[in-house]
């Protein structure tokens, strides 16, 4: 992470008229009409529909696979299994903020040698209705072999435990290991010297943290339509974070050009990470492949929660040293991330992010990547950042309270600022958790009394927030509106946002701007929507776009006044001379540049292509009130305020909604969510009666402040918002529980029967 | 498996077609008559996504079969603006930003709509439960509770 | 799998009577949808009750009410009568699912589905229900704690069907309840349930008493060792505690996603507390 980059962009101070403010959403009306297509509301003339067969075993080797009785029913077109998909050797690719490898993805989508997990893919049919496809589903025969499972973490780490490869070899740590194990790898971060910063602490804590593997519950299931064409390309439909590396990790596994395959991404129903990877799309595209006819799979329920991609459940060991007057002297962590069926879980981000938001000299962190008989994980918003925050905020608030220090106050004493020194490397630019814990204690939440059995609890969040390859063209259509494309599906009104900055920019009424999201053939590459980088980098090459137009009109207008490019200005959407030295014209709107664009030259746009870097650090702290039942340990929240800092607000409401949303699913993970599974190691919630997110009745108003510290590398000062949100809750919630109890919780979920044993515990 | 013929009424318009007798009426609304307004998020009556009326009874349309819309009325989503004129809470959930990726939307507005014709002056406690059975992951709730109740105080005034 | 709607008793008996294969009954479908969707159920017809009219009715005759098996918890919710004289009845139906399975759920269904964890049907027992049962032999008399046998295991034949559910005139000085816990505020399925309905004198002793009691073993059970604890006292602070105590004792759970075996019993106690407080309020006027 870059902070001193310099992108070429000046903060720009005078009145701003679309920039923070709450302008209507272009996609807006057809989203309340029911009109927006989503993933599943595509459909093709000859379309088939595609179902897959999932294993019933945690683990066991298939020896065999017959599909023969599949094949032979009536309105069965094609069956496809791992045959059908080509071996790819181990490679490394990013995919959100988490890496992902093609032979393991080929392995995910369709299992191989083993099933490593309930709901690992075995086979897919393609027929004429989805009822004849289930059908053939249950004429399918597998032979397994089952074999021991592991589903919990540490137990998946102990000697002897059931291998889920036979040639996983640990990867940093020396000597290199001669057995294989379920440890991919060993990763450290160090800075000082730990152990001088202990010795010279007064007060050290040292406690380990418990969080199940939880899911980001997106309401729409995961959808996508294929259709290949004899000659060889193909178009996909779906529902995804991002259109282009779906185009390349799909066009890998199917063995195609990039150029042949067409992605084009639907309205998302939600991902929060969940759709930045592959599952049901290369199936969809091997079937087609097979048939060449269309083919629809969606995903039920069941499936999303056993076969998609849910986040890793951890183990974190943290250790931290303090003065008698607060100051952190030494921080030490060990984090377990469960990875699911192969490597990669976010245990890296987990590391970098634990003591992030503190001004410590001496750090240790170490983080080991750990597999189980469960389905791979994806990202999670912020993904690995919540879980060890967690750890170490729930540490930062008992250490307060020993010292009896407000917990606030603490925060402050050691927040990071512009120049702290990161232990995973960089010194943070201009950062505002000061601003933030600022506002934090100014709040009124702060001062209201709390009744008998309530608490109130505070917790703190970073998140580095990216950057990223985009790709944005801005066209100046014939009757002087504008049609501005690009390649970030929108997940929560980044339209609006993209629009208020190209209207700023072009100084026009923002409703002229029409934005579309492309799909794959019409743009170059786009990164993902995700890692809170839509509004920062999608944002910078739309206003480098805008900015590029604008030249292109300066352009056009220099050459019809005959006078050189400097001495045309742009301003209030128009052309006009620089002064009067430049000559006497009448300013020309971009509508009259637009109409005679085919006299002065042809059509008009604007382009970017950028790898936007300098992301702005985004700190937050969530304060809730809680009141706990006693006797069933029940826990019901009472107030809840986010208090985060945007850098700029491009659409304040879009920017509440994601701290809003954050902070109910910090409550959901910090509460009620988990996976639970059986002795089998089959999961028993696979569905939203029992895996239980938040419901409205549950809650009560989400407060917001939003504070602006600009991050100086975005013309208007951008950080991003969409991850930090996640992360300051889940301690929020614990302190608060601990707050109302006086005792305090060291695992996730605090679920009533879990609160309940706390409290009977403490009570002996 | 034999299709039963059925007639119905959806959003003023009638309709006939034939039926898997195991086909939901989510099914038949969204593969049959191409109303795909109405959204699957679960299929179990857990999410309310796929929230339609029927006969005046707010419903889940994944909990019902086709071949019970026989003789029924239903209204969807695809219903409730008239022309190009919004209803009012379409309108208050665009103003207040109730919506992120919008996959409840359809489901919550029509679960909305049937509260505020039975209880025109719900307080903040009804509305939340209410709309209990409509899972909302973006939002948080907060702007879809705001939206419902202004939208209530503008029908109430008008 | 074929769907009949039969609009009389007779058509639906013979219809259930006359089917090849499984024949299923379908009330409201919350539960008959979600096993269809969930492939754990595949049967050749479904017979639909909903349009037939003595199943819908609810009448009264000197204080007794019979309730149609087929009315929803939105229904119910909407008549006064009925909420007036059986508060915890309707509670129980009222708490299942959302506004929109609301509109749907049946009283029959729920009883007839045999959930361990169904929340109308402690509140059934309690009440001391009489399900009106009619089959091709003609009908009988089945008292509520009677249907459910197991998980999703009733005592009905095949081709037997429950048209109405009659609960027994009773004083002035009466009240029922029903509560369960859940770890969200709606939308879950019991951990617990208690339904009490129960009697008390001029001088708010408690005369008569029933408990019953749900999610906490195979089926909903009757607890007789609970009711005798409240029977001659005015739910004190001893009783309540020995309430409590029985409550607990008669719970033999299971270890599950939705709750412990040491969590059930636990609360099981505090909820069979809170309930008859309720009760004892709504009794005693
Ligand atoms: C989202 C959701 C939430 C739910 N929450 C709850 C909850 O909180 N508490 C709870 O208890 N339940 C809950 N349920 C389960 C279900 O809604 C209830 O059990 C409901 O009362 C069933 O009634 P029904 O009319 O829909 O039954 P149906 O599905 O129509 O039938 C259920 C069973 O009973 C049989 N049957 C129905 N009527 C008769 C009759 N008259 N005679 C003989 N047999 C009959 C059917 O053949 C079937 O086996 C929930 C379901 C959903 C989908
Ligand atoms: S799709 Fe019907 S409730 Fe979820
Ligand atoms: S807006 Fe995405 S689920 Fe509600």
């Amino acid at each position: 992470m870059d902070n001193s980059m310099d992108v070429g962009y000046s903060a720009d101070d005078k009145e701003l008229k679309f920039v923070g403010k709450r302008t209507n959403r272009p996609d807006g009306v057809d989203k309340v009409t029911g009109r927006a297509r989503f993933g599943a509301d595509a459909r093709l003339p000859g379309m088939l529909y595609g179902k897959i067969l999932r294993s019933p075993h945690a683990h066991a080797r298939i020896i065999s696979i017959d599909t023969s009785k599949a094949e032979a029913l009536s309105g069965v077109k094609a069956v496809v299994t791992r045959d059908d998909f080509e071996d790819r050797d181990s490679e490394f690719v990013p995919a959100g903020e988490m890496m992902v490898n093609y032979r393991d993805m080929v392995r995910n989508i369709m299992a191989r040698e083993k099933v490593l997990y309930d709901g690992h893919a075995v086979a897919a049919v393609a027929a004429t209705s989805v009822t004849i496809a289930k059908q053939a589903l249950k004429l399918i025969d597998v032979q397994y072999e089952v074999l021991p499972h592991v589903i919990d973490v540490v137990e998946a780490m102990a000697p002897g435990a059931p291998l889920l490869h036979d040639d996983l070899f640990t990867d940093g740590v020396e000597p290199k290991p001669t057995k294989p194990s379920n440890v991919a790898k060993r990763l450290e971060f160090n800075m000082g010297d730990i152990a001088s910063g202990f010795a010279e602490a007064d007060e050290i804590l040292e406690k380990t943290f418990d969080t199940k593997p939880v899911h980001q519950g997106y309401i729409e299931p995961h959808s996508c339509l294929a259709s290949f064409s004899e000659n060889g390309s193909a178009e996909l439909w779906c529902s995804t974070q991002g259109q282009y590396l779906v185009r390349a990790h799909c066009s890998k596994l199917v063995g195609m050009e990039i150029s042949k395959l067409r992605v084009t991404p639907s309205e998302i129903g939600g991902g929060f990470g969940g759709k930045t990877v592959v599952f049901i799309e290369p199936i969809a595209l091997a079937l087609s492949k097979k048939t060449y006819r269309p083919i629809k799979i969606t995903m039920t329920r069941d499936e999303v929660f056993r076969s998609s991609g849910p986040t890793s459940g951890g183990n974190v060991r943290v250790k931290v040293g303090i003065t008698k007057d607060g100051k952190i002297m030494a921080c030490e962590a060990e984090l377990k991330y469960q990875a699911g069926a192969f490597q990669g879980s976010s245990v890296q981000p987990g590391c970098m992010c634990a003591f992030a938001p503190y001004d410590v000299a001496n750090v240790n962190v170490i983080g080991w990547d750990v597999l189980s008989n469960r389905p791979k994980v994806a990202a999670y918003r912020a993904p690995g950042a919540p879980i060890s925050e967690y750890a170490v905020e729930c540490v930062i608030d008992e250490l307060a309270e020993r010292i009896g220090m407000d917990p606030v106050d603490f925060r402050l004493k050691n927040a990071a600022k512009e120049g702290t020194q990161t232990a995973y490397g960089p010194k943070f630019g201009p950062v505002g958790f000061v601003e933030v814990l600022e506002a934090t204690k100014a709040l009124d939440h702060y001062k209201i009394p709390l009744g008998p059995n309530q608490g109130r609890g505070i917790g703190s969040g970073f998140w580095f927030n990216i950057g990223g390859e985009t790709c944005v063209n801005l066209n100046v259509n014939e009757d002087g509106t504008l049609t501005l494309i690009t390649g970030s599906p929108d997940i929560g009104g980044s339209r609006a946002s993209m629009c208020n900055m190209a209207a700023e920019e072009l100084g026009i009424d923002v409703g002229l701007i029409n934005p579309i999201i492309a799909d794959t053939s019409v743009l170059g590459f786009n990164f993902l929507s995700a890692g809170s980088r839509t509004t920062f980098a999608c944002g910078l090459a739309t206003i480098e776009a805008a900015r590029n137009a604008i030249e292109n009109m300066r352009k056009r207008v220099a050459q019809l006044w005959d006078i050189p490019l400097d001495a045309v200005v742009w301003e209030d959407g128009a052309a006009r001379p620089a002064s009067s030295n430049a000559g006497e014209f009448e300013p020309m709107t971009l509508p009259e540049i637009a109409k005679i664009a085919p006299k002065t030259g042809g059509p008009i746009a604007g382009h970017a292509e950028i790898n936007a870097q300098g992301a702005g650090p985004g700190f937050g702290t969530h304060m809730v009130d809680v009141e706990v039942d006693k006797e069933t340990g029940h826990v019901k929240v009472l107030r809840y305020t986010v208090i985060q800092d945007a850098g700029k607000a491009i659409h304040p409401s879009f920017v509440e909604g994601q701290y809003q949303g954050g902070a109910v699913q910090c409550i959901g993970w910090a509460l009620n969510e988990e996976y639970v599974y059986g002795e089998d190691g089959r999961l028993q919630n696979s569905g939203f009666l029992d895996y239980r997110i938040p419901l409205a009745s549950d809650l009560p108003m989400i407060d917001t402040k939003i504070v602006e510290v600009p991050n100086p590398n975005h013309p208007y000062g951008v950080r991003g918002v969409g991850e930090t949100p996640i992360i300051p809750g889940l301690a929020a919630m614990s302190n608060a529980i601990s707050n109302a109890l006086g005792l305090r919780m060291s695992e996730l979920p605090m679920s009533p029967p879990k609160v309940l044993k706390a409290i009977k515990e403490a009570s002996v | 498996m034999a299709k039963q013929h059925v007639t119905t009424t959806v959003n003023n318009d009638e309709f006939e077609f034939l039926c898997e007798p195991k086909a939901s009426m989510l099914d038949v609304l969204r593969d049959e008559l191409n109303l795909t307004g109405s959204k699957e998020g679960c299929a179990t009556g857990d999410c309310g996504a796929c929230s339609v009326v029927m006969d005046g009874r707010l419903v889940c349309s994944c909990l019902v079969l086709g071949v019970e819309m026989e003789g029924k009325s239903i209204e969807t989503i695809e219903g409730m603006a008239d022309g190009e004129k919004l209803h009012p809470l379409q309108q208050q959930f665009l103003d207040h930003a109730a919506l992120q990726c919008g996959i409840c939307t359809p489901g919550v507005l029509v679960a909305a709509k049937a509260l505020l014709e039975k209880n025109p002056d719900p307080t903040e406690t009804e509305v939340r439960y209410w709309l209990a059975g409509n899972l909302c992951r973006c939002t948080g709730y907060d702007k879809i509770i705001r939206a419902v109740m202004d939208a209530a105080k503008e029908m109430r005034a008008a | 799998m074929q769907y009949e709607a039969p609009q009389t008793l007779d058509a639906a008996l013979s219809l259930l009577a006359g089917a090849t294969g499984q024949a299923r009954i379908l009330a409201g479908g919350t539960d008959i949808m979600v096993q269809l969707h969930m492939d754990t159920t595949d049967p050749d017809m479904l017979v639909d009750i909903k349009n037939i009219s003595e199943l819908r009715a609810i009448t009264e005759t000197d204080g007794a009410f019979t309730i149609g098996a087929v009315t929803t918890g939105a229904e119910l919710g909407e008549n006064e009568a009925v909420k007036k004289m059986w508060p915890g009845v309707v509670e129980g139906l009222e708490l299942i699912g959302s506004t929109q399975v609301q509109g749907r759920a049946t009283i029959g269904g729920n009883l007839c589905n045999a959930s361990p964890a169904a929340d109308v049907i402690p509140a059934l027992i309690a009440a001391n229900a009489i399900t009106n049962v009619v089959g091709p032999n003609g009908s009988r008399e089945v008292a509520a704690e009677d249907i459910p046998v197991g998980p999703g295991k009733t005592s009905l034949a095949q081709d037997e069907i429950v048209v109405s559910i009659s609960f027994p005139a009773r004083g002035a000085r009466a009240g029922d309840a029903y509560l369960r816990f859940i770890p969200r505020t709606e939308m879950d399925i019991a951990v617990v349930g208690v339904g009490i309905s129960l009697e008390v004198d001029e001088a708010g002793v408690c005369t008569q008493a029933r408990v019953g009691l749900g999610a906490v073993a195979e089926k909903a059970l009757l607890v007789p060792e609970a009711a005798a604890t409240l029977i001659g006292t005015s739910l004190d602070d001893a009783a309540m505690e020995k309430l409590a105590a029985a409550i607990s004792a008669a719970c033999r759970p299971i270890n599950d996603r939705r709750g412990t075996i040491e969590f059930r019993t636990d609360v099981a106690g505090v909820m069979a507390r809170r309930t008859a407080k309720i009760a004892y309020d709504r009794a005693v006027g």
